[in-house]
């Protein structure tokens, strides 16, 4: 609960996902319901059951001058890309300090993941055992930390109030947003710069979540493998990539005459306590979830048109998640366009929190909905408006709010709240 | 064959290039590795694991902080090399 009660504001998003290495060719793939997902035709995809994934439209190496890159774990990569995008896209001209709009001191920086640098620590270990410990790169710790994405974004913004890295497995990005907001809420920055990233494509991760039973195996169509909603959905597909965005408290946006996205209206979080990765099948935690966004902010349930979902395309999380919506908002629900946007992007796990309230805030920014592709037979226990095939408009009057649900495996459950302005 | 001082220079101009993205032609003996280059403290570390390779020489870490130039790892490595 906040100390202050300050509006809290979007002014400036980012993003590199598979869809497009920027914000603008990201939405405009959203909107025509392109499928990032590409086989995987590297050798070591040769031997695992997975042989496709979301994997980045643009790469790092592209962007991002090489002596810098070589000391960034490819998560952090992604995030620094995002986090200029979302910077420069707020109007700020150079770092907190040397730009006078923004005091360092009051500037906070929350970039989290749900993995870290697990490519690093895999590779550096292969340099280990196949050339010695003398060749282990001196900037395997820096690289390989989970808060090495943040403490890189701080560094290249200035931020000087607390630079933090929650953990919550696939909720982490979202996670992230809201300590966000809760940081200026509460009075202790006046912005923060917010996101998530992931950077898990290599053969180990691909081979854990593969045995169990976690992703989808269907290699022959890649476009068609991620499904949520859909009867013969089997599993999620890997992405990669990360969203930040920057918030900033509604005065300090104002003073700086800055272009407002949308309200962060506040967040809902919960613990399932149910089991380390099996979601709650009757979504109770998500429900305590969405209460708790209802009590702590004052949204209100008629004037929530779309939901951005977590939807996996997991045969039991997709579910739980339009079950507690309808236990949470009853008739309600009817009114809200219910997207699931993993059908495109694939799922970036710590970073999906961040591309997908960049989704969700563009969806009301722009009052159009994304589509949720490859529903062929929608799953008849899907018991909500999904958005199916083509995306759809939102009501052009009156102000509207969209919610981003993001759960991680540890019963993670994180519903962050957007408004129009 | 051991390696002479100007063929030392080369390798460590394409090992800092590699390393800071300084040009090699910036790299001359009088330049210092942090001043000059870019090459801070971490990276000094690869830096030098680099030349080890290249020119078959051992650089041990108690020697590594009398490394300040470009010279100075030249005149070790000459010194030094196998």
């Amino acid at each position: 609960m906040s100390s202050t009660n300050r509006t809290v504001v979007v002014t400036g998003i980012g993003a590199t996902t598979p869809l497009g290495g920027d914000v603008a060719s990201t939405w405009e793939g959203l909107i025509a319901g392109r499928s990032g997902v590409r086989p995987l035709e590297q050798d070591w995809a040769a031997d695992l059951p997975v042989k496709i994934a979301a994997q980045i439209a643009v790469e790092p190496g592209e962007v991002i001058p090489r002596p810098q890159a070589r000391r960034l774990d490819r998560s952090a990569q992604f995030a620094l890309i995002a986090a200029k995008e979302a910077w420069a896209d707020a109007g700020f001209t150079d770092k907190a300090g040397d730009d006078t709009s923004v005091d360092p001191d009051r500037l906070g920086a929350v970039i989290a993941s749900g993995i870290g640098g697990v490519t690093t620590l895999l590779d550096q270990y292969d340099v280990l055992r196949d050339k010695g410990v003398r060749r282990v790169s001196p900037h395997t710790v820096p690289m390989l930390m989970p808060n090495g994405p943040s403490a890189n974004v701080g560094l290249a913004v200035g931020a000087r109030a607390g630079v933090h890295t929650p953990v919550s497995a696939c909720a982490s990005g979202a996670e992230a947003i809201g300590y966000a907001i809760e940081m200026i809420r509460s009075g202790r920055a006046d912005v923060v710069v917010a996101g998530g990233t992931e950077a898990a494509i290599h053969p180990l991760p691909i081979a854990a979540f593969g045995n169990m039973m976690a992703m989808s195996k269907n290699n022959d169509d890649p476009e068609g493998a991620s499904r949520p909603y859909d009867v013969a959905r089997d599993g999620f597909v890997l992405g990669e990539g990360a969203g930040v965005i920057v918030l900033e408290s509604a005065e300090h946006a104002a003073k700086r005459g800055a272009r407002v996205y949308a309200e962060a209206v506040g967040q809902g979080i919960s613990a399932d306590g149910h089991d380390i990765v099996q979601p709650e099948p009757e979504g109770r935690g998500i429900s305590h979830a969405l209460q708790n966004l209802m009590d702590c902010t004052d949204l209100a349930a008629a004037e929530i048109m779309h939901v951005n979902a977590h939807a996996t395309s997991t045969p039991a999380g997709d579910i739980a998640e339009l079950k507690a919506l309808r236990k949470v908002f009853g008739d309600d629900t009817d009114h809200m366009a219910v997207s699931g946007t993993k059908s495109m992007t694939g799922h970036l796990l710590g970073g999906a929190g961040g591309i997908e309230s960049v989704a969700s805030i563009l969806a009301l920014y722009h009052r159009i909905a994304p589509p949720t592709i490859n529903i062929d037979n929608l799953d008849p226990e899907a018991d909500a408006d999904i958005v199916r095939g083509e995306a759809r408009k939102l009501p052009v009057e009156g102000r509207i709010a969209a919610l981003n649900d993001s759960f991680g495996f540890g019963g993670h459950n994180v519903v962050l709240a957007f408004r129009t302005v | 064959m051991a390696a002479t001082q100007e063929e030392i220079v080369a390798g460590l101009a394409e090992i800092v290039n590699e390393i800071a993205g300084i040009p090699v032609e910036d790299v001359q003996l009088d330049k210092s590795f942090t001043d000059d280059l870019d090459v801070d403290s971490l990276s000094m570390v690869e830096v030098v694991v680099a030349a080890e390779e290249r020119f078959d020489v051992k650089i041990p870490d108690d020697d590594v902080k009398n490394l300040k130039t470009v010279g100075d790892a030249t005149d070790y490595i000459l010194k030094h090399q196998g």
